[in-house]
């Protein structure tokens, strides 16, 4: 069956020796090939908004009341 | 960020919507007071400065930190956070039931869910954790004012103690992490203090800040004893200092809730690992960290670090010896990097330094800051110190 995602995607290129670690850390596994895991991992970075690498626990409106206490008390 | 000890930032609040219906049910509990040290400790347990805590210790835990500093999962942990039964009825509570605890007002802020009642050994805790049992400790002296006997479980805060002072100042775990965050801070060291800060303390604090991106002064606010000067007072000199010394843009000022304990080489660890709860990634020890009197060796608090694996701390403690101002150097130093004689070193002794406060004159601004010492005199005079 012809892949028609092929057309919906790029190629992104890393060093050789990443690749090989990369397979080695998802064998045994449930991600079938590199490939998988990379697109699993960047999905999950990619969707985390600006700020949030400060406590990924925090909820947005979490994170939200305590700027906003911040800015109230002159913070920032 | 420099993860919460135990990886997790505590949230021990109940939510919002949840608030009046919890307060309602509480209002039928048995009620236990909290003393100032405990109100404090609540807080601090509410929002995670104690994390990995969810609530005060039960025995396995208190046993566990007495005998080794570690909780009984292995985690490190050095002084003893406690809820102590204030009456002969509370000690016959049962685990499994449900308590109110309740503030300076009688106010219902928080339920807990006892797990243990337990009685302990007042003196075997002075000796392993104060290393002293001398009824002249501050510690000591707090641990014969309480009942020997102990409630451990987690808690759920339903409303803060109600703070007048230092509203402008007192962020919890979760503000102070967006804090450093926003600002782009990845490593932040902490300076705990009593104390007001003389330039010794500004050139320990100066010389972490060499090596870190920010700086969080984090006095300790809570119950001292008699004779250290009153936060008030403190607060207005770290302000004065800050604002006239201080880089703006590198520097927090936010205040430590905690009760002091004068546990010294214990508490440094406890001071340590909370500031980390707080996203600091150093912590300043100097000479006698929580120390009191003469009952620690003047580096104690530092050596007290070995006796952990540097994972199990996490947060990396900066250890800095006497300091003073060195009239050779023509500068700030230590006992580590200045080769001049004592005769050389512009140093003051507590006692010489209140004296001349009382007296109005100012010590020397090789030893304290100008605007400062204003501060201490107008206090002393005015019968507040």
């Amino acid at each position: 069956m012809p892949d028609n995602r092929s057309a919906e995607t790029v190629t992104l290129k890393i060093p050789r020796p990443l690749y090989n670690r990369l397979r080695q850390l998802i064998a045994g596994t449930g991600f079938r090939s590199v490939t998988e895991f990379a697109i699993y991992v960047l999905r999950d970075l990619a969707a985390q908004p600006a700020g949030r690498k400060a406590e990924p626990s925090m909820t947005e409106v979490e994170l939200e009341a305590a700027r906003e206490r911040l800015r109230e008390l002159g913070y920032l | 960020m420099i993860p919460p000890h135990g990886g997790k930032l505590v949230d021990r609040t109940v939510p919002k919507a949840e608030r009046e219906a919890r307060l309602r049910a509480a209002a039928s509990l048995p009620q236990v007071a909290l003393n100032e040290r405990e109100l404090a400790d609540l807080e601090m347990l509410a929002c995670g400065a104690m994390s990995p805590l969810e609530g005060f210790m039960g025995e396995a835990d208190y046993r566990s930190v007495v005998a080794t500093m570690h909780l009984a999962n292995g985690m490190a942990w050095s002084i003893p956070v406690v809820l102590s039964a204030k009456t002969k009825e509370q000690e016959a509570l049962k685990p499994g039931s449900r308590v109110a605890l309740t503030g300076r007002e009688g106010e219902i802020l928080a339920v807990m869910d006892l797990e243990n009642v337990y009685r302990v050994d007042h003196a075997h805790e002075a000796q392993e954790v104060l290393r002293t049992t001398d009824a002249a400790h501050p510690g000591v002296q707090y641990l014969q004012s309480i009942r020997p006997c102990y409630l451990g479980g987690a808690i759920t805060l339903l409303q803060k103690p109600n703070h007048q002072d230092f509203a402008r100042y007192r962020l919890e775990p979760k503000e102070t992490r967006v804090l450093f965050s926003a600002k782009g801070w990845e490593r932040i060291c902490a300076f705990q203090t009593r104390n007001p800060i003389h330039r010794a303390h500004e050139y320990l604090q100066k010389c972490a800040l060499e090596l870190t991106d920010g700086l969080l002064v984090h006095p300790l606010v809570g119950e001292t004893k008699s004779d250290d000067t009153p936060a008030a007072v403190r607060m207005q000199c770290y302000e004065v200092l800050l604002e006239n010394y201080y880089p703006k843009d590198r520097t927090v000022l936010s205040v430590f809730p905690a009760a002091m304990r004068y546990a010294g080489p214990r508490e440094a660890i406890f001071h340590a690992l909370l500031r980390k709860n707080y996203g600091c990634t150093h912590f300043i020890v100097g000479r006698d960290h929580a120390g009191v009197g003469s009952y620690y060796g003047t580096y104690d608090a530092h050596y007290i670090f070995n006796e952990f694996d540097p994972g199990e701390i996490g947060i990396t403690p900066l250890f800095f010896d006497h300091a003073f101002f060195c009239r050779k150097c023509g500068s700030m130093a230590s006992t580590k990097t200045c080769p001049h004689p004592k005769e050389e070193h512009v140093f003051l002794s507590g006692t010489k330094v209140r004296e001349m406060l009382a007296a109005g004159e100012l010590p020397p601004p090789e030893f304290t800051r100008p605007e400062v010492a204003q501060i201490l005199i107008a206090s002393m005079r005015g019968g507040k110190g």
